[in-house]
C-alpha cells in the first residue's frame, strides 16, 4: 500500500521552513480559502471532516470548537500544545522542525474559525531547534501580513502569536496543566468543569490543540472534509460510541527495531505492518515481546495482538487504554517485563504533579514495590497488591483529576494480566536466585 | 423545593440553596470525609477524600448510577440526584484514599500535637481500612520550624490538601506559603526568608487537617483531650470574632476562631489568637487592697465593700457632681449597666464617663493585593480593626441612655485637674494597662480613686482602694461589636485569687441577693434600655443578636 504523505509532504525539502518556498509549494492557499468563509464555516468543515485530536485523547476537534460561548466579547485564546513530552512520541517536533509554515497556516485558520485573537504556542522546552524555526516562522508571517493585524488585508482578522517555552514537566501537556502553567504558575491541572473552552486561560474561552490536530486542519480547509474522510476507518456501525478514525496520521516508531522513524500513514494501519514494513523489522534478528500501541501510557499489546489496527478504537478492543499520540514503541523478547513496567512506573512516579492523593501516593507505592520485586525480594502478593493500587488510581473512573494517572495505571494492568507468567516466573526466579547468596 | 435522595434519605432544598455534596450529605446526617474542601476556600477537588457515587431517578421511578465515582466536594446537589456515600464503591474509594495518605505518613500520633482532634485519626477510624500494607521505605522529609513566629510544619505529617496555601493567597492575600517538589516529595515551604508571619497566619494552623502546622504558641503544651472548650468572643478588637477558648484547671491554653458569619467569618487574627495570655500573667491582681497612706493592705471583700460604699455614699451625698464613674470598654453590658445602677442610686447628679477607648493605626483589611495594598470594603473579607477593646458600643448605649451626653475620659482627667473630682470609680480590664503616670498626675487631686483591675499600673499604686477584677475568658455577658452584633461571652476560668468578676462586685455594692445571673441580667437590660430590647430572651444563641435590627454581617 502506498501512501502519498500530506502532512510530511514538504519533508526533506530544501528551505521548506521559508515562507518563500512553503508558499510556493501551495502554503497559505488554505488559509486564504478559510477567509472567504465565514468563522462558522470553518468550523462546520472541520466537524465534516471528522479530525479528532491528536494529542491523546482523541476528542473531536469541530465539536471542542463549538462549546466555546457564542458571541464572547473576548479575548478568546488558542492554546497549541507542543509540549509533546509522552514517552515515544516525536511527531510534533518534526512537524514543527521540518515544515513550520504548515502548522502555523493551521493555527492562523484555527484562529479565525474560534474568533481567538491571541494564540500561545506551548512548546517544550528541550525543543530548541523548534523553537528556533518556529520563531523564525512567526517573524517571517508578521512580516509578511500573515500574522499581526488586518491579516491579508482583513480588517477583521487580527492574530497575536507567542511562543511560552514549557516548564519542563510531563504534566504541563495536560490542557489545564498547560494554561496553569502558561499563566505562570504551576502545572496543577484544574477541575473539570469549567471546561477551558468556557474558561481557560486568564479565565477566558481557550481552545487547546495539539500541533498535529491544527496542521491537519490546514489540508482539511485545502483540500476538502470529503477528501480527509476518503482516509482512515469509518466508524463501526454497531458500536453507537465510535466516532471514526479519517485522516492521515503521524506514527512514530522507537525502541527495539532497525529503523526508529516517523511516518505518515492512514490511520488503521497495524502495528505490525508499522514495525515490519517501516520500522525496518526487531532489530537483532528478534521477535518482539510486547508493543507500545500509542505512547507508554496506553498501555502494552503481546505479539499476538500486533494486528490490532492502530485507529481510535482498535487498542481498546485488545484492553489498552487507546490510540493515544500512536508511538508505537517494540519490546523485543530478550527485554524483561519487569524492567519495562519498573521504568513506566517510575515515569508516572517522576511526573505526578502531586496533588491527587490516589496519583501522588499510588505512583510512588507502585514504583516502590517493584523496585522491591526487582531486588529480589518481591512476592507473588505483590502482583494483586499492584493491579489493586493500578485499578483505584486510573482504571475507575474518576479518582483523580486528570488523565495521568490512568497513564500510570493502564500499563501495570496490561503488564500484569498480559504477561503474569513472567512476572511470577521473575519473582520465583530471582527470590530464590536471591536466597541462595 | 428540590429533592435529592443521599443514601436512602430525601433532603430538601430551597430554589435557592448552592449545595455541594458534602453539604447535602451533613443535611441528611452523613459525614462525607474531606481534607481539601473548606467552605471559606476554592474548591481543588484534590485530596480524593471525598468520592462519592452518584446517579439520577428517572420518570419511571428506576435509579441510574454513574460508572464512576465523583469527588462530593465539587459536585453541585441536584433535583433528582441519588447519591451514595457509604455503598461499597464509594467506601472502596475512600478507604483507598485513606491507605494512600497513611503511605507516607509517620503516624507518630503519640508525640502528635494534633491527636485527639485529627482527621486522619478519625477518618482512618471511621472510614480506614485499620492496617498497613505498605512494606517499603517513607518517604521522610525534614520538619521546619522556620515556617513561621508561630508555626511549625511537620512536613512528614501533611497531606497535601493546600488549604494552607489557598489560605495565604485567597484570605491574607500574602502568598507565603507555596508547595514546592513533584509528586509524593511534594512539600509545603515558604520562600527562602519570608516566612508566613502575617497578621492572620495562625489561622492556617486551625485549617491543617492533620498536625503538619502546629502552632508553636501551644505545642507540647496539652493534649487537646484534657481540654475543655467554652464558645467566647475575642476582646482585642471591635470586629469581636466568635471563638472557642479552651482550658484545663482554670488555664487559659489557646484560642480558637469559631465560625460566625454575623461576626467575622471564618477566621481571627494573631493579635487576638495569641492575645490571651495576660489571662494567666503572674501579677494579675488577686485580691482587695485598701491604702493606708505609703502601704496597701491586702483586705476581704466582705470587709471592704461596706467600707467602701459608705465613702462613696458619704462623698455623694456631699457633693454629688464631683463623684464620677468611668465605664470601661471591656466591661460588659451587664457589668456596665449594674455599675451605673449603683451609682445613680446614690444620686442622679453623679457623673458616667467613658473610659479610655484605645485606637492603633488604621482599620487592617484583607485580603492585601500584591504590594500588600488593602482591598476595596466590599471586596475585604477580614478586617482587623484600629479599635482595641471589645464593647465600646455597649458600654456607650449605657451611657447614652442614663446621661444623655457621654463624657469622654479626657473630661475626668481636666475636671481632676480642676480639683472637682472628690471620688473616682476607675474600671479597667485592659489587656496591656490603660494608665499612665501622666494619668496619676492628673488624678493626684482626686479624694477618693477606687481603681477596679485586672493588672497593677501606676494607678494601682496611688489609689485608695484597689478591687482585682475578672479578664473576659473569666465572666459571663455580653459585648456588643463594631456592627451592633450583641454576643454572649462566657466563663471559661476562674479569675485568680480573689479576684471577682465586675458584675459580682456591682451586685454587692448595689446590696443585689445573690450571685449575677447573665441571662437574667441580660433580660433586665433589655427592659430597662429600649436599644438592648431585642436581647429580651436574656439567652443569645451561639451566632449573636443584632442590636439595630438588621445590621450588616
Ligand atoms: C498527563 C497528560 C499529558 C498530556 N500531554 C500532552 C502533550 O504533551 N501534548 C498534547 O498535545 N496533548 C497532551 N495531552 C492531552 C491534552 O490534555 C489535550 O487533550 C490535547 O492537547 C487536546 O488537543 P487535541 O484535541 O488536539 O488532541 C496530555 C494529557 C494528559 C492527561
Ligand atoms: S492525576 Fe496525578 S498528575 Fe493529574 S492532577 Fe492528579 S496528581 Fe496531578
Ligand atoms: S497528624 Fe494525625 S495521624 Fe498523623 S501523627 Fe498526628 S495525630 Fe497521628
Ligand atoms: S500543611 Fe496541613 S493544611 Fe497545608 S497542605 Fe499540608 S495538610 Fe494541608
Ligand atoms: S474534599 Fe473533595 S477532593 Fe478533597
Amino acid at each position: 500500500m502506498s501512501f502519498e504523505p500530506v502532512l510530511l509532504r514538504n519533508r526533506g525539502v530544501p528551505d521548506v521552513q521559508r515562507l518563500e518556498v512553503y508558499q510556493q509549494r501551495g502554503g497559505y492557499r488554505a488559509l486564504e480559502k478559510a477567509l472567504r468563509m465565514s468563522p462558522a464555516e470553518v468550523v462546520q468543515v472541520v466537524k465534516d471532516s471528522g479530525l479528532r485530536g491528536r494529542g491523546g485523547a482523541g476528542f473531536p476537534c469541530g465539536v471542542k470548537w463549538t462549546f466555546l460561548p457564542k458571541d464572547h466579547s473576548g479575548p478568546i485564546y488558542l492554546c497549541v500544545n507542543a509540549d509533546e513530552s509522552e514517552p515515544g512520541t516525536f511527531n510534533n517536533r518534526i512537524l514543527m522542525e521540518e515544515d513550520p509554515h504548515q502548522v502555523l497556516e493551521g493555527i492562523t485558520i484555527s484562529a479565525y474559525a474560534t474568533r481567538a485573537t491571541t494564540a500561545y504556542i506551548y512548546l517544550r522546552y528541550e525543543y530548541g531547534r523548534c523553537y528556533r524555526t518556529m520563531q523564525r516562522a512567526v517573524d517571517e508571517a508578521y512580516a509578511a501580513g500573515l500574522l499581526g493585524r488586518n491579516i491579508l488585508g482583513r480588517s477583521d482578522f487580527h492574530l497575536d502569536v507567542y511562543l511560552h517555552r514549557g516548564a519542563g514537566a510531563y504534566i504541563c501537556g495536560e490542557e489545564t496543566g498547560l494554561i496553569e502553567s502558561l499563566e505562570g504558575k504551576r502545572a496543577w491541572p484544574r477541575i473539570k468543569p469549567p471546561f477551558p473552552a468556557v474558561e481557560g486561560a486568564f479565565r477566558k474561552p481557550t481552545i487547546v490543540n495539539n500541533v498535529e490536530t491544527l496542521a491537519c486542519v490546514t489540508h482539511i480547509l485545502d483540500r476538502g472534509a470529503d477528501w480527509f474522510k476518503s482516509i482512515g476507518v469509518p466508524p463501526d456501525p454497531n458500536n453507537p460510541r465510535d466516532l471514526g478514525s479519517y485522516g492521515p496520521k503521524l506514527y512514530c516508531i522507537s525502541g527495539h527495531v532497525n529503523n526508529p522513524c516517523c511516518v505518515e500513514l492512514p490511520l488503521g494501519v497495524t502495528a505490525r505492518q508499522l514495525i515490519e514494513e517501516h520500522g525496518g523489522g526487531v532489530w537483532k534478528g528478534r521477535k518482539a515481546k510486547a508493543v507500545v500501541p500509542g505512547g507508554i501510557s496506553m498501555g502494552f499489546l503481546s505479539e499476538s495482538e500486533l494486528d490490532t489496527p492502530l485507529d481510535f478504537i482498535g487498542p481498546t478492543k485488545v484492553g489498552c487504554l487507546g490510540l493515544g499520540t500512536a508511538a508505537v514503541i517494540v519490546i523485543d523478547d530478550q527485554t524483561s517485563m519487569v524492567d519495562v513496567l519498573y521504568n513506566s512506573c517510575r515515569f508516572f512516579r517522576h511526573e505526578s504533579c502531586g496533588q491527587c492523593t490516589p496519583c501522588r501516593e499510588g505512583t510512588e507505592w507502585m514504583t516502590k514495590i517493584l523496585a522491591r520485586i526487582r531486588r529480589g525480594q518481591g512476592e507473588l502478593s505483590d502482583l494483586d497488591q499492584l493491579l489493586e493500587i493500578a485499578n483505584g488510581i486510573g482504571i475507575t473512573p474518576g479518582t483523580t483529576i486528570c488523565g495521568l494517572a490512568d497513564g500510570a495505571a493502564w500499563p501495570v494492568k496490561n503488564a500484569l494480566t498480559k504477561f503474569r507468567a513472567e512476572f511470577e516466573e521473575y519473582i520465583r526466579h530471582h527470590g530464590r536466585h536471591h536466597d541462595q547468596r | 423545593m428540590a429533592v435529592i435522595t443521599i443514601n436512602d434519605k430525601d433532603v430538601q432544598l430551597a430554589e435557592s440553596e448552592r449545595l455541594n455534596l458534602i453539604q447535602a450529605a451533613q443535611r441528611a446526617g452523613y459525614e462525607v470525609p474531606h481534607y481539601c474542601w473548606h467552605p471559606a476556600l476554592t474548591v481543588v477537588a484534590s485530596c480524593r477524600m471525598c468520592l462519592v457515587e452518584v446517579g439520577e431517578k428517572k420518570p419511571d421511578g428506576t435509579v441510574a448510577m454513574q460508572p464512576r465515582v465523583v469527588p462530593a466536594c465539587q459536585t453541585p446537589a441536584r433535583p433528582g440526584m441519588v447519591v451514595r456515600t457509604n455503598s461499597e464503591k464509594a467506601k472502596a474509594a475512600q478507604a483507598a484514599t485513606l491507605e494512600y495518605l497513611l503511605l507516607n505518613h509517620p503516624l507518630d500520633c503519640p508525640v502528635c500535637d494534633q491527636a485527639g482532634e485529627c482527621y486522619l485519626q478519625d477518618y482512618s477510624y471511621k472510614f480506614g481500612r485499620g492496617y498497613s500494607r505498605f512494606k517499603e521505605d517513607k518517604i521522610i522529609r525534614p520538619d521546619k520550624d522556620y515556617i513561621g513566629e508561630n508555626i511549625a510544619l511537620f512536613t512528614d505529617r501533611c497531606v497535601m490538601c493546600s488549604r494552607c496555601v489557598r489560605f495565604t493567597r485567597e484570605i491574607s492575600g500574602t502568598a507565603e506559603l507555596q508547595i514546592i517538589h513533584r509528586g509524593a516529595h511534594a512539600e509545603i515551604d515558604v520562600f527562602p526568608g519570608q516566612p508566613c508571619n502575617n497578621k492572620l497566619a495562625g489561622n492556617v494552623v486551625d485549617l491543617c487537617p492533620v498536625g503538619a502546622l502546629c502552632s508553636k504558641d501551644f505545642l507540647y503544651k496539652q493534649r487537646v483531650w484534657f481540654l475543655k472548650s467554652t464558645s467566647s468572643v475575642c476582646p482585642r478588637c471591635s470586629t469581636g470574632c466568635s471563638i472557642t477558648i479552651d482550658h484545663h484547671k482554670d488555664i487559659v491554653y489557646r484560642l480558637r476562631p469559631r465560625a460566625n458569619p454575623q461576626a467575622q467569618g471564618w477566621f481571627m487574627c494573631d493579635e487576638g489568637r495569641f492575645g490571651y495570655k495576660y489571662i494567666n500573667a503572674a501579677d494579675r491582681l488577686i485580691s482587695p487592697m485598701v491604702r493606708h497612706d505609703k502601704h496597701t493592705l491586702y483586705v476581704g471583700w466582705e470587709e471592704v465593700l461596706p467600707v467602701l460604699r459608705r465613702q462613696v455614699r458619704q462623698a455623694v451625698t456631699e457633693a454629688p457632681e464631683s463623684a464620677w464613674l468611668v465605664l470601661s470598654p471591656w466591661l460588659t453590658c451587664e457589668e456596665a449597666y449594674l455599675a451605673v445602677r449603683w451609682f445613680r442610686s446614690l444620686s442622679p447628679q453623679t457623673r458616667l464617663a467613658s473610659g479610655p477607648v484605645p485606637v492603633v493605626g488604621e482599620d487592617d483589611r484583607y485580603p492585601k493585593d500584591v504590594h500588600g495594598n488593602p482591598p476595596p470594603l466590599d471586596k475585604t473579607l477580614f478586617t482587623i480593626r484600629a479599635e482595641k477593646c471589645p464593647n465600646r458600643l455597649g458600654v456607650e448605649a449605657i451611657l447614652k441612655h442614663y446621661q444623655g451626653t457621654i463624657h469622654s475620659f479626657d473630661a475626668v482627667l481636666e475636671a481632676a485637674r480642676r480639683g472637682e473630682v472628690r471620688v473616682l470609680y476607675l474600671t479597667g480590664g485592659y489587656p496591656e494597662p490603660g494608665w499612665t503616670s501622666e494619668h496619676c498626675t492628673a488624678l493626684e487631686g482626686v479624694g477618693t480613686l477606687i481603681v477596679q483591675d485586672i493588672l497593677p499600673s501606676p494607678l494601682t499604686s496611688v489609689a485608695k482602694y484597689i478591687l482585682p477584677g475578672a479578664a473576659f475568658a473569666e465572666k459571663d455577658g455580653t459585648f456588643v461589636n463594631h456592627a451592633g452584633l450583641a454576643q454572649a461571652i462566657h466563663r471559661a476560668v476562674q479569675p485568680p485569687g480573689e479576684a471577682r468578676s465586675d458584675a459580682r462586685i456591682f451586685v454587692d455594692l448595689l446590696e443585689r441577693r445573690g450571685l449575677p445571673h447573665a441571662p437574667a441580667l441580660r433580660a433586665e437590660l433589655a427592659s430597662e434600655i429600649p436599644c438592648f430590647a431585642p436581647l429580651n430572651a436574656g439567652q443569645i444563641g451561639p451566632l449573636g443578636v443584632f442590636l439595630n435590627g438588621e445590621g450588616k454581617p
